[in-house]
């Protein structure tokens, strides 16, 4: 079979300073024939959307394809005119961008965006796209397919958007659909639903596709093909079972041990020599938090957090898990005091601490620190490495020049960072080096209990596989407890003891950490575990992971009723939706709330 | 949603005009000079300035006088003119449609010119076009308006003799007429406010053009033009449109420069005056008017970047 898509060389650059050329894509060929998905696959910065966007023609700002060609079909992309190209792309090439969100204008109903490019290369009337698209919506399993068009991006979800935006990249029968880490924005449980959706009109339309993504496990359900890439340069291609089975690159092993999932850390040994039942380091009682205006009994209008409960011991780590919007960062800020609990308390060693930090004592403060997701802005870009831990250090131990010198060099070592590294400014470090130099600010206060708000997930898969081994270090070495909060159950089940699962702001399932290895649990936990994606082909097709097809919203959400029954499979009619459920305690020890394990029982 | 936060504004913007007229009031009460005093000129006998303060109510207190004077605006009657003697009703209504004439000539002409500038530089950053733009729309608010003013009377009235230095307006001109007479000042004008929106304009369309739904739709297809008026400049009003109101606002208070040059009869140099013959209620007046206008002007502004906020507009 000819190939349809064909890459022989390909170069791009940018103007250095001086004005002089650095390749950012090198020498990277590769061929598809048609309705074949070729995967390239990388980190950040090994050039992966560079060559993504040189197949539609396009360069960003300062960039410059340099050399190579692209041939689609029999056209060769890079002798394109201006003219030319405004009538090639979006029509015989289209592409599916990473954030949807970001990718929809704010101003337009998505219908005249999903049917623009039609319009635009006149290939239908208006009224011919508008039917179209509405069958390409249902294909994609999308709800009310008829009536979501004519709502505003911010009114649908961000699953649905990633739909839509497939939607748009189908409405001009491409040749080639090139796809942008096309899932990474989305929470695995969305994510398993948009991959089937794309992968059944992949093979439905015989499209070639391009899949770019960090992620070899998603690679692995959608390919044929995959090309690893680093620093602009291909350092593996092959197919799929090949790459998967043989890697034949250091880097690409290196790739597959990151995305192994492995228990970095052996569960604490409290054993019952330890007489004196000893308080919890940190305990939360019934902590409920919330946005919007205050109703009269103090509570907020819109409560993120639902009574949570939870206790941890001294030393150990517990891991909070949930998708976006579930209210785990709000946990971790309303422990560190950021974001006061509108009731129930937060006790550090039997102390009660108070709502806000204002009203906390230097001590207190000192004692509870947390780690913010993007180190990019957690750490001014304008300090020094020196000056962002000699902050801490002269606030909470009044150290003196020598001793925090000292100090810094000493924790430097901690976080497995060159003691040169103190003079530079935080803006020159890499995305790593800053998050470690985030998890040493914390260190530097010598805390209790340091607060981890996904410190992994704005990181490629090798480097947050290291800052996990690093916290399951710091753990051995350091009395610290941690509390980790992902939306990654892999990174939650490698360094932690104890699991808690947040949905809708409820405690719905918590227990030790083996226990979370495939359930049966909470139904949602269930649905969570078995909607990771394996390192393996055809795990997509094989996996039981379903939530209901269609949420049902007509069903009570609110109150005490079980939140999560709308999108669960496993809902009894006459129970779930007419009496809150009880929290259990499972046969394994697992607190879970859902009445099932009451039926089962 | 979106009607309780217009409401919100209109009474905000109502607020902010009363505790304006409480300053506007207590500034000219601070003012040096006694009206009575001036009226009467140098010579006058204490008793005569004594009698006269009584018959202008000069000898009330203070909070009796703003309430009065605000109870009277808000009937429509800012008071009697101590100079003229004329209801200051009547001596603002005769100038104030001259001053919106040449305000509205101003924005007609400003508005689309600076809207062209401003976007073209965006759609063509960087271009050699773009860098044009710049130093002409920099230049424009670098040269004050006097010399900009001066040298156009110069150059179109005095060696060209194309138009007339002076704006003189007959009821009965012909639409010529009218054009050549405003010709100067409303040029004048758009130099110091054309630079100021044209950059405003470029800054909120360039900020549109970065973003992903921009690079989206250049990778579906869509040509630049397409792409800054139907995808970038929707979601660049709210701050064009606050540009623009900061900038027309300027137009009635901040034309005094180009009234007196070319002796155009507007509200602004009859501030002027007002204040250089004491002549406290003509002065409220006119100060209540410009933060009138300028409260009205910015409340149109922030309305239309609600409205334009599909968020706002589509919860």
């Amino acid at each position: 079979m000819s190939a349809v898509l064909q890459v022989n060389g390909l170069e791009v650059s940018v103007r250095g300073e001086r004005g002089e050329r650095i390749k950012i894509v090198d020498n990277v060929s590769f061929a598809a024939s048609k309705g074949e998905v070729l995967a390239l696959i990388g980190e950040s910065g090994s050039g992966k959307t560079t060559i993504a966007l040189a197949l539609m023609g396009y360069a960003r700002r300062g960039c410059t394809v340099s050399g190579g060609e692209i041939l689609i079909g029999d056209t060769d992309v890079l002798a394109l005119s201006r003219a030319e190209l405004f009538g090639f792309r979006g029509n015989r090439v289209s592409y599916v961008s990473q954030s949807a969100a970001a990718a929809f204008n704010p101003s337009k109903t998505i219908m005249d965006q999903v049917i623009e490019s039609a319009v635009l290369h006149r290939l239908s009337s208006k009224t011919e796209a508008r039917a179209k698209a509405i069958k390409i919506f249902e294909s994609l399993a999308l709800p009310n397919p008829e009536t979501i068009g004519n709502q505003y991006p911010h009114q649908v979800s961000g699953g649905q958007l990633q739909r839509l935006m497939a939607a748009m990249a189908l409405m001009s029968d491409p040749e080639v659909l090139v796809l942008d880490e096309p899932t990474t924005a989305l929470d695995v449980t969305t994510q398993i639903e948009v991959l089937r959706s794309f992968k059944k009109v992949v093979a439905d339309s015989g499209i070639t596709a391009v899949y770019v993504s960090h992620d070899l496990s998603v690679v692995a359900q959608m390919a044929d093909q995959i090309v690893v890439l680093k620093n602009g340069t291909v350092r593996e291609a092959g197919a799929t079972m090949q790459v998967l089975d043989a890697p034949s690159d250091e880097y690409t092993r290196s790739l597959m041990a990151a995305a192994k999932s492995i228990v970095r850390v052996q569960p604490q040994s409290l054993d019952a020599s330890d007489v004196s039942p000893a308080k919890p380091l940190l305990e939360l009682r019934g902590v409920t938090a919330g946005f919007g205006k205050t109703d009269r009994d103090g509570m907020p209008r819109f409560r993120v957090l639902h009574a949570v409960e939870l206790s941890l011991e001294r030393g150990s780590t517990l891991g909070i898990i949930g998708e976006s919007g579930c209210g785990k960062s709000t946990l971790a800020r309303t422990i560190a005091g950021l974001h006061p609990a509108a009731a129930g308390s937060v006790c550090l060693d039997g102390e009660t601490l108070a709502p806000h930090l204002s009203r906390r004592t230097r001590e207190q403060l000192r004692r509870v620190q947390i780690v913010f997701q993007n180190a990019d802005t957690a750490l001014n870009p304008a300090q020094t490495v020196e000056q962002v831990l000699g902050r801490p250090l002269a606030f909470y131990h009044g150290l003196s020049a020598d001793a925090a010198r000292k100090r810094i060099a000493r924790l430097l070592e901690q976080v497995k960072l060159p003691a040169n590294i103190a003079p530079r400014r935080c803006a020159e470090l890499s995305g790593g080096q800053k998050q470690r130099i985030n998890l040493a600010r914390a260190l530097a206060a010598d805390p209790d209990i340091i607060l981890c708000d996904e410190v992994t997930s704005a990181l490629d898969t090798v480097v947050g596989a290291a800052i996990l081994d690093l916290i399951a270090e710091l753990r051995r070495e350091l009395d610290v407890a941690f509390v980790f909060i992902s939306h990654d159950i892999s990174a939650v089940r490698s360094v932690c003891d104890d699991i808690l699962v947040l949905y809708a702001g409820r405690t719905v399932e918590i227990g030790k950490r083996d226990n979370f290895t495939g359930g049966p649990g909470h139904p949602y936990t269930d649905l969570l575990i078995s909607s990771v994606p394996e390192l393996r082909q055809g795990w997509l097709e094989e996996t039981h992971a379903k939530t209901v097809a269609e949420p049902n919203s007509s069903l009570p959400g609110n109150g005490d009723l079980c939140a999560f029954l709308d999108r669960c499979p496993v809902r009894q009619v006459g129970t779930c939706d007419k009496t809150p459920p009880p929290r259990l305690t499972h046969g394994n020890g697992n607190e879970v709330l859902c009445h099932l394990g009451q039926t089962k029982a | 949603m979106l009607m309780i936060l217009v409401a919100k504004r209109i009474l905000i913007a109502a607020f902010t005009l009363l505790l304006v007229s409480f300053v506007i009031f207590a500034i000219t009460s601070l003012l040096p000079g006694d009206a009575a005093q001036e009226l009467l000129g140098q010579s006058a006998t204490p008793e005569i300035v004594a009698e006269l303060r009584e018959q202008l109510g000069l000898n009330q207190p203070a909070h009796i006088r703003y309430l009065n004077w605000l109870g009277g605006l808000l009937t429509g009657d800012p008071g009697t003119s101590m100079v003229s003697n004329m209801p200051v009703k009547d001596i603002i209504g005769e100038r104030l449609p001259k001053s919106l004439i040449l305000a509205g000539l101003t924005a007609a002409v400003s508005v689309p010119l600076a809207l062209l500038i401003g976007i073209l530089s965006a759609m063509y950053r960087d271009s050699r076009l773009d860098r044009a733009l710049n130093v002409v729309t920099l230049s424009m608010i670098a040269v004050p308006e006097f010399l900009v003013a001066t040298i156009a009377v110069i150059v179109f009235a005095v060696q060209l003799r194309w138009l007339p230095s002076i704006t003189i307006v007959s009821p009965d001109a012909s639409f010529g007429e009218l054009a050549r007479a405003y010709a100067l000042p409303v040029m004048t004008l758009c130099f110091v406010v054309v630079a100021q929106m044209a950059r405003m304009t470029r800054a909120a369309v360039i900020n549109q053009l970065d973003s992903s739904y921009v690079e989206m739709a250049i990778l579906k297809g869509a040509r630049p033009t397409r792409i800054a008026l139907q995808h970038a400049l929707p979601n660049a009003i709210g701050p064009i449109v606050n540009a623009i109101a900061l900038s027309l606002s300027y137009l009635l208070g901040g034309a005094i420069i180009v009234e007196t040059i070319f002796n155009y009869p507007g509200v602004a140099s009859l501030m002027v005056n007002a204040v250089t013959s004491r002549d406290m209620p003509l002065l409220q007046a006119c100060a209540m008017i410009f933060s009138g206008a300028y409260l009205l002007m910015v409340l149109i502004a922030d309305i239309v970047a609600i409205i334009s906020n599909p968020k706002l507009r589509h919860q």
